[in-house]
């Protein structure tokens, strides 16, 4: 294949005097091209699978206020998401006067096992969370949180977003104060 | 005793075979590798564990870093009837041949009002110049986008236009944007849609990789 033929034929003898023609191999090393070959469809291969993007469902409720879920303050986990990636949450209601001491902050490190932990000593039918999201989080941040949700296996309608209310920015912004969050 | 004499063999091997199968090889990833349309917008999705594929034909809303809304009509075969609907349905007063220009147009980033004279300029303007549809609370225009997507798509499978919304964010953009932009949706009855995300593989240890399945969220 590589090689052509450069016999001159079937024992064909040149006369005397007749000056021998040095053969050269027409032989070429092939090694780098095939170095070459591979590199370049370890390349391909590798670009390929990474310019794959995924989707990910999401499903609004219907805006109604007739409508109106109760949840039980024992189920309810709030998680609140604030500037710089930082995770705020709270369980039940935010009541009486110890309302900062209920309020705790993590991040998205420390919220799964939270997750967990609520999810597994919470009846399922009372488990309920709810997230808030600051006006200065992120779209990631919005994604993540709802990630997190699928990696723990909280299954779909024990997880709402919400708006955040008055006392909720409040504490967000007091918090990101004493954390020295900028 | 006769020494048995071993033929002395060469070390060289052929490259021929493997050199074919390399290039094979090549060609068959080059022509099968899709070729990425080059990206005007540049955003940076977030990951997710989602394993579904992002759909090629689609209704794209892009939010970028600065927060800007763009619109990208995918399907060609009802792109016209769309823009051809919202000139009705919000009287923007645009000939036929604007309507043409408006059309060929990769995404929509322009508020309405401006539509009209941005597609009379001589040059189109850059991508990075617009400032994306106005999607405030006050004045959200990707509503008015969305309800001509619903009437050209009405009548037909309305699972399949859930399928064919998407919204690309970057994952700096600001969540207000997000909202506004869930807010369009629902103003249009819209409950389902899908997000672009970046593939994610799932955490070793978490619940969902214990069940091993992901599930449909």
């Amino acid at each position: 294949m590589a090689e052509m033929d450069t016999s001159s034929g079937g024992g064909h003898k040149k006369g005397p005097g007749v000056k021998k023609g040095k053969k050269l191999s027409t032989r070429v090393d092939l090694t780098p091209m095939v170095d070459l070959g591979f590199l370049l469809i370890t390349f391909f291969v590798f670009t390929t699978t990474m310019s794959q993007s995924t989707a990910m469902n999401m499903n609004e409720p219907k805006d109604d206020s007739t409508q109106i879920l109760k949840v039980k303050n024992s189920g309810a986990m709030t998680i609140l998401l604030g500037k710089g990636n930082q995770v705020y949450y709270y369980f039940g209601q935010l009541e009486g006067a110890n309302i900062t001491e209920q309020f705790k902050s993590t991040t998205f490190k420390g919220i799964r096992d939270l997750i967990l932990e609520k999810k597994k000593s919470t009846p399922i039918d009372d488990l309920m969370f709810i997230i808030k999201s600051d006006d200065q989080s992120t779209f990631k941040n919005a994604i993540d949180i709802l990630d997190e949700m699928t990696i723990s296996a909280v299954p779909p309608g024990h997880y709402a977003e919400v708006p955040m209310d008055a006392v909720d920015k409040m504490l967000v912004r007091q918090t990101e104060q004493a954390n020295g969050i900028q | 005793m006769p020494k048995v004499k071993i033929p002395r063999k060469s070390t060289i091997v052929d490259m021929t075979a493997m050199c074919d199968v390399a290039f094979l090889l090549l060609t068959f990833f080059i022509l099968a590798t899709k070729q990425k349309p080059p990206e005007v917008l540049a955003v940076a999705p977030p990951t997710s564990v989602s394993s579904k594929a992002a759909p090629d034909k689609s209704i794209l809303i892009t939010l970028t870093k600065e927060g800007k809304v763009f619109l990208m009509l995918g399907d060609d075969t009802k792109k016209g009837a769309i823009i051809d609907d919202i000139n009705t349905t919000r009287n923007l007063q645009l000939n036929p041949q604007e309507l043409a220009k408006l059309k060929k147009a990769e995404f929509i980033g322009l508020p309405l009002n401006k539509l009209k004279s941005a597609m009379n300029m001589e040059q189109t303007i850059p991508a990075t110049s617009m400032e994306g549809i106005p999607i405030d609370s006050t004045n959200n225009e990707l509503k008015h986008w969305l309800r001509s997507v619903t009437n050209v798509y009405s009548g037909g499978d309305q699972s399949q236009l859930e399928k064919m919304l998407l919204i690309k964010g970057d994952g700096q953009a600001l969540y207000p944007i997000f909202r506004n932009v869930k807010e369009a949706f629902k103003a249009n009855e819209l409950f389902k849609f899908r997000i672009v995300t970046e593939s994610e593989s799932v955490p070793v240890g978490s619940e969902l990789y214990k069940t091993g399945i992901l599930k449909e969220k």
